[in-house]
């Protein structure tokens, strides 16, 4: 048995035999020429050719993976016909009568070493490309095919040097159980294709990798960055009892999706989706959504050069509500500034964008665009339970203007001919400090509130969330944010009205015990996240998540949150 | 000749998308245009390969200077720091 640590680069875990794929070496003879243009045109023949082949594998790709993934044949086709790579083997070719072949590689290392000798992982890949753009010339030049693949014929685990864009676009995806290279990081084109795949992958396993046979027993485990070649019987069995139970805990976990998540002591939450289309919608049902918890609009808004108009809206909001039947649906009203543009609407450039004018800010500025978006929504809402959601609301002036906005745009539907159901609820977003420090007086105002953990974590310390360099700044589980949910949840509840989270942290394993011990009434997330949670609510009872969340807001730091959350149930 | 100078905001620098977008709007000038990173002091290259930029190792903040030779050099110019100053919107 030999046990190989690599970087993990995909997760899964996968048991076959060993592939190994081995490029073919191609020699390049050095020699001088007596007629460059001749040369000259034979390299221009080639990549042609070239071309045509690129052109073909990114057809294939597109098809077989994904559009992004293909895109990278269109970086190798920019590669191909560099203007100052041609000028440079031009000029070499012409001085020095050197063959094609030589100057054409030599060019392309020359390229290929200036970005590996950066030390920047993205460069070192893209040098990896222009040596496989560089080697499918020459292959063409001297008349070779492409490396023989045909001795992939049963399900294996890909074992390579490295692989390259063009390698695994012309693999054959139904025998490819894993990858495994000896070079290669985290962000190279293995570990993007096998993500894109769904396959485990572990990169940067080192030389030893090229120790190990065709045909070879391996097991390999992607997450922990783990390759088994010839396994022993008790390794065997430990993959085996892994693979079957996180196949048998997904499949069980989605089989209960359909059912409440109710605690051991029978506190009843409701779990429901964030959707940012009408597609979204009809799989958020397969995962156990009873609901939608956020539905964002910018989907109608964004992208096009004239504003969607109410009929348009009118039509995919009644969609997601035909969709959803009875069930409650909360439309969040348009968010955007700052950030992301319209084409259509003047929204100027800011320094802080996520401080600007954007969000219910722009659009009390701009009644007459806003009503549009009210009236389609009011129009959509006979026969189902529409509940209306205003973004980045901070002070009580703009919920009570957005609501007289909503009342002048029901007066207009009416007064049109449409009916309107009686009863619609009206929300905010908590994400502004400000709204979650004055919960007391907001609760008066509105039939409920929607806590945008992302932006009050993002507000509260003061850390753009999009910035990698402030992540560690970036966890709800963070006292300072847990206290101001537990304020909001607390002061809602007061008046009489619910409360849900419909940031990433309500689809958060170890933050959703915290939620639930608040007393939170809804949790909104991604959809594909719903039947896990559903399982890891119901392990809990009312009372103990109560007694963590009361203990967690005195922590210092969200880390401590965490490590608490994760041993509690263990104790 | 044109010259200009402008910051980088874009978040990767020039890699990838708007590496091959600042190719793509220079080639559709026909003056010779070259691009140097200033903050890193290095060669100059054509703004036209793809291959050259990258081998600038442009990042986020990063300061570029520009120069245009040739009948559209103050167009060209122009609307290339325009589309940095965009951030590649």
């Amino acid at each position: 048995m030999m046990i190989l640590k690599g970087i993990p680069a995909s997760g899964g875990i996968a048991a076959g035999p060993a592939y190994i794929f081995r490029h073919s070496e191609v020699g390049i003879r050095r020699e001088t020429i007596s007629d460059p243009t001749a040369e000259i045109a034979r390299l221009n023949a080639a990549r042609d050719a070239a071309r045509q082949q690129l052109q073909t594998l990114r057809e294939k790709t597109e098809a077989e993976a994904s559009a992004e993934e293909a895109a990278i044949f269109d970086a190798h086709a920019m590669f191909l016909d560099d203007p100052s790579l041609l000028e440079m083997v031009a000029d070499v070719v012409n001085r020095e009568k050197l063959n094609v072949e030589a100057a054409w590689s030599d060019g392309i290392e020359n390229f290929a070493a200036q970005m590996e000798m950066m030390g920047d992982e993205y460069l070192s890949a893209r040098a990896a490309d222009i040596r496989d753009v560089g080697k499918r010339v020459i292959r063409i030049l001297s008349g070779q095919g492409e490396t023989d693949l045909s001795g992939l014929s049963a399900p294996s685990i890909i074992l390579a040097q490295d692989l390259t864009p063009s390698d695994t676009a012309r693999l054959d995806k139904q025998f490819v159980l894993g990858f495994a290279t000896a070079e290669g990081g985290p962000t190279s084109h293995t570990a993007i294709l096998a993500k894109a795949l769904g396959l485990p992958a572990v990169v940067g396993c080192g030389p030893r990798l090229s120790e190990i046979a065709s045909g070879t027993d391996m097991l390999i485990h992607g997450a922990k960055g783990e390759l088994v070649a010839n396994p022993d019987e008790a390794t065997r069995k430990q993959y085996e009892k892994l693979t079957g139970e996180a196949s048998r805990l997904a499949e069980q976990e989605l089989k209960s999706a359909g059912e409440h998540a109710v605690t051991k002591d029978g506190r009843q939450v409701e779990i429901v989706a964030n959707v940012g289309s009408p597609s979204d919608a009809v799989s958020a049902l397969k995962f156990g959504a009873e609901g939608i918890g956020l539905l964002r609009t910018e989907f109608l808004y964004l992208e096009r050069s004239t504003a969607p108009t109410e009929e348009e809206q009118l039509t995919a909001y009644k969609a997601v509500l035909d969709v959803m039947e009875t069930r409650p649906v909360v439309v969040r009203t348009l968010d955007v500034g700052g950030d992301k543009q319209l084409d259509y609407l003047d929204l100027g450039k800011e320094a802080n964008p996520f401080l600007g004018w954007r969000a219910i800010r722009m659009c009390l500025d701009k009644p007459e665009f806003f009503k549009i978006q009210l009236r389609a929504l009011l129009r959509a809402s006979p026969g189902h339970d529409l509940r209306i959601m205003f973004p980045m609301i901070a002070t009580l002036e703009e919920v009570r203007r957005s609501k007289a906005l909503l009342a002048e745009a029901r007066q207009e539907v009416l007064a049109g001919g449409s009916p309107v159901a009686d009863h619609i609820q009206v929300g905010i977003m908590v994400e502004i400090p400000a709204a979650a420090q004055m919960a007391d007086l907001f609760a008066k105002e509105v039939d409920f509130f929607s806590i945008g953990t992302n932006d009050l974590t993002q507000y509260t310390m003061a850390a753009e969330r999009t910035s990698e360099k402030m992540a560690y700044l970036a966890d709800p589980c963070h006292p300072a944010v847990v206290r101001q949910i537990k304020r909001v949840i607390e002061e809602g509840h007061k008046a009489g009205i619910w409360i849900g989270v419909c940031g990433e942290m309500a689809g958060d394993p170890e933050a959703a015990p915290v939620l639930l011990g608040l007393g939170l009434d809804e949790f909104s997330m991604a959809a594909p996240g719903i039947p896990h949670l559903k399982a890891i609510l119901r392990e809990w009872t009312y009372a103990e998540a109560k007694k963590l969340a009361e203990h967690v807001v005195n922590f210092e730091n969200g880390a401590a949150v965490r490590e608490y959350v994760r041993n509690y149930l263990h104790e | 000749m044109e010259k200009g100078k402008v910051r980088v905001i874009n978040e990767v620098g020039l890699h990838a998308r708007p590496a091959a977008l600042f190719v793509a709007k220079a080639a559709s000038f026909k003056s010779d245009i070259r691009i140097h990173n200033a903050t890193k002091d290095g060669k100059w290259v054509s703004a036209k390969s793809i291959l050259g930029i990258l081998t600038l190792g442009v990042e986020k903040d990063h300061e570029i200077e520009i120069t245009a030779e040739g009948e559209d050099e103050v167009e060209a110019v122009k609307q290339i720091i325009a589309l940095i100053e965009s951030d590649f919107a």
